[in-house]
């Protein structure tokens, strides 16, 4: 990769992941790597605060922990009335772990690749992972499951079976196709949009990043403006990162729980 | 962009979490978190119960304190009757005691009049039958003038 430094080059060369072949199959490294060890990161932060968990005056990390379970158990009971045993840990996960991995957008991207290149001896490295579509792909199809799951555990096959020919029309053979059609496009556009609205938001944010960073190379002018506006389009992006992972969440929430609903 | 074993992985690795989530971080804290809040609404309880108590108590206390107030100025309004009637009682038996000695001093002088009266009369009766006899020495016959002479000392 030491080719004649083009934007088109620079570009491209910020949005490829770096592959390994797993058993033949193409395996996103980069995204897989960051995405474990982040998740790993939360989730010890996490498991530290719970271990030494006291009914009693709260340490000060523990407060904080349990400010940020407060406030997603308050937003999952807002959405679904049952029992949060399961969706309480599972929207919590993925805020903290969409948020985590959001937030590598703010790691300065041509810093990042110089580290990877020269020191890891990587050629490409990626660290947003939620700007890899296998990613928001994931999780917007584990929830997809577990939709269907629980669609089926609270309904009955035979009951999802029969709301799936009729509602939300009625039961009338003759709205039976069309109460089809209009579920599966349903249920095809929940995963779609759930995902897609992350990675495009995240994939954006990269891009605006890059071609900042692409107009910081032409001058002295150019660089003055590039640092100047990307400060202000990460301090904006903050404002992203966590909206995106607040709004992944509560998607999450709500699909569940439209899962439980009875029509 | 390929989509495939990317996809499953972080799919595993995401259910992973999920699952260490549910078992490790949410239980704990959340247990916590409902314990602390129990024992704080307990706190709270338990605050306005003693605060209802201590008002039971000063009220219970300013009865006690108004009964005993009462009980003392019976004991006060008593113990002054008790006096008085001791001081009417040894007031009445001086009384008595000196009306007695008064008495008592009266029946002597009364006596001791009477004693004095009685000697003087035998005397003057003796005297009277002297003198008498002297001057009837010659004449009188004392067994014939007897009577005359018992007469004349009951006169006297």
């Amino acid at each position: 990769m030491h080719e004649e430094l083009t934007p088109n080059s620079y570009i491209a060369h910020h949005l490829t992941f770096q592959d390994i072949s797993f058993f033949g199959h193409a395996i996103h490294i980069d995204t897989v790597v960051m995405g474990f060890l982040l998740g790993i990161v939360g989730l010890w932060l996490l498991r530290l605060a719970a271990r030494r968990a006291t009914t009693g005056v709260p340490g000060k990390w523990q407060a904080a922990v349990e400010l940020l379970l407060e406030f997603v158990d308050e937003q999952v009971k807002s959405v679904f009335p049952g029992d949060r045993k399961f969706v309480g840990p599972l929207s919590l996960t993925v805020f903290l772990w969409v948020l985590l991995m959001n937030s590598m957008d703010f790691l300065p991207a041509d810093l990042m690749a110089w580290f990877f290149e020269h020191v890891l001896h990587q050629e490409h490295f990626r660290s947003v992972p939620t700007a890899d579509v296998n990613t928001t792909f994931a999780l917007a199809l584990s929830v997809f499951g577990l939709m269907i799951f629980y669609s089926i555990k609270v309904k009955g096959l035979g009951g999802w079976i029969h709301e799936l020919f009729c509602s939300p029309f009625g039961g009338n053979p003759l709205l039976w196709v069309f109460n089809l059609l209009f579920n599966i496009v349903e249920y095809v556009s929940k995963p779609l949009s759930h995902s897609l609205r992350l990675y495009g938001n995240m994939y954006a944010g990269e891009i605006i990043f890059l071609l900042l960073g692409m107009w910081a190379a032409t001058g002295v002018v150019g660089a003055v403006f590039g640092a100047f506006l990307s400060t202000g389009w990460a301090i904006f992006h903050i404002l992203i990162v966590v909206l995106q992972a607040f709004i992944f969440m509560m998607l999450t929430a709500v699909y569940i729980a439209m899962a439980h609903e009875h029509h | 962009m390929n989509i495939g074993l990317t996809l499953v992985s972080q799919a595993v690795a995401f259910f992973l979490f999920v699952w260490f989530a549910a078992k490790f971080v949410w239980p704990p804290l959340m247990g916590a978190i409902e314990a602390r809040q129990k024992q704080v609404a307990e706190g709270l309880a338990s605050a306005e119960k003693g605060r209802v108590e201590l008002l039971n108590a000063a009220k219970r206390s300013e009865e006690e304190l108004k009964g005993a107030r009462d009980q003392a100025q019976q004991i006060i309004a008593q113990a002054e009757k008790r006096a008085s009637e001791i001081i009417d009682e040894a007031k009445a038996q001086a009384r008595t005691e000196a009306e007695r000695l008064v008495t008592g001093a009266q029946a002597e002088i009364d006596q001791t009049v009477s004693q004095a009266r009685e000697s003087l009369r035998d005397q003057v009766a003796g005297l009277a039958v002297a003198g008498a006899e002297k001057i009837l020495r010659r004449e009188v016959n004392q067994a014939a003038h007897a009577e005359l002479l018992a007469q004349l000392r009951a006169e006297l």
